[in-house]
């Protein structure tokens, strides 16, 4: 896993549609940036965790930042909870996208995966936002 | 106000046995105008806090209130989990261990105030903090009338049934629009819920009636 470009977290209700995300971003933008995926609720059904977003979040991380891609309401409160829940020195490295979760993801991945800062990932990404 | 073990104890059981045993209550409503999730989600969290009731209990109020929060935001994996967890964390770290009234409404206002935080809501959303933000006033001014408690429970019942017309829009109710019309909110009644069963712990011991003297 390169530590030099900024990592990737799709976070979605259902663990299938997180890691079929996945799988989009390596297939269209290859394997250089650090994608991790958290889906389904604590208890495997559909929903969001806390736990795991910040595991998929340890599991990316780059001192350049993490761009995090959700679905619908509750993704994105419980990826806020996580965010806070991380080390101090984190916090303000990691930022949730305003876009659409697939094409976002792969947006974000390929602007990550020509250098770009944590601010252009994101920006990128928020071209896309209705 | 003093509370000690035993009363935490009955408090979480209190709080607990009321949305478990309202779970298919709260989906039914949540599958009128949701994501169908929020019984079951609430029952998932409350039941990993009735898990460590003893451990909780015997901690001071600030810190039994944080980590109530932090189950339930581990927990509970819907939207509510972040919502009512950080109304539990932020209540936990504006309480004092042995509240009077007056801190008691101070902390709860703040609570109040971050789930707005986190939710990006106010009233008028038809969200639970149609519920909360009344409980919220009511305890605040608690010198327009002698009986604290009924006027908290009015304060939370009038708040749920005001979501009744509103249209959502915020979370999944705001996608059907016109449609959310004439549904009560699942979170307003979760949070009606749990007013009343703090309440009702009170009442049977009446250190909620103590309290205003303090």
């Amino acid at each position: 896993m390169t530590n030099s470009r900024v990592g990737i977290v799709i976070v979605s209700h259902s663990a299938e549609v997180a890691r079929g995300t996945v799988d989009m971003v390596r297939q269209m933008v290859g394997h250089e940036v650090s994608v991790a995926a958290s889906g389904g609720n604590p208890a495997g059904g559909l929903g969001t965790d806390v736990a795991s977003i910040i595991a998929a979040i340890k599991k990316v991380w780059s001192p350049r930042g993490v761009a995090v891609l959700v679905d619908l309401g509750g993704a994105e409160t419980n990826s806020e909870m996580a965010i806070e829940m991380l080390p101090e020195a984190w916090r303000g490295k990691v930022v949730i996208c305003n876009a659409p979760i697939v094409e976002g993801a792969v947006m974000a991945a390929t602007e990550a995966a020509g250098g770009g800062t944590l601010e252009q990932v994101r920006a990128t990404a928020e071209e896309l936002a209705p | 106000m003093k509370l000690d073990s035993e009363l935490k104890k009955r408090l979480i059981g209190a709080m607990a046995e009321t949305l478990i045993s309202h779970a298919v209550e709260l989906t039914d409503l949540d599958r009128a105008i949701g994501d169908g999730d929020h019984g079951l989600n609430m029952k998932r969290g409350f039941e990993a806090v009735m898990a460590d009731r003893d451990n909780l209990a015997a901690k001071p109020l600030p810190d039994l209130l944080k980590t109530f929060g932090t189950h339930l935001v581990m927990t509970i994996g819907g939207a509510s989990g972040p919502l009512y967890g950080t109304f539990f964390m932020a209540l936990g770290k504006e309480i004092p261990a042995e509240p009077t009234l007056a801190e008691t409404a101070r902390a709860f206002g703040a609570a109040v105030d971050a789930v707005k935080a986190r939710g990006k809501s106010n009233t008028g959303e038809k969200t639970m903090l149609d519920v909360l933000q009344p409980v919220a006033d009511v305890l605040q001014a608690p010198s327009g009338g002698n009986d604290l408690s009924a006027r908290l429970r009015a304060a939370a019942d009038g708040g749920l049934e005001a979501t009744r017309p509103l249209r959502a829009t915020k979370g999944r109710a705001s996608f059907l629009g016109e449609r959310s019309i004439g549904h009560l909110d699942p979170g307003a009644r979760s949070s009606q819920l749990l007013v009343h069963a703090v309440l009702d712990v009170f009442v049977a011991q009446p250190a909620l009636e103590g309290a205003r003297s303090t």
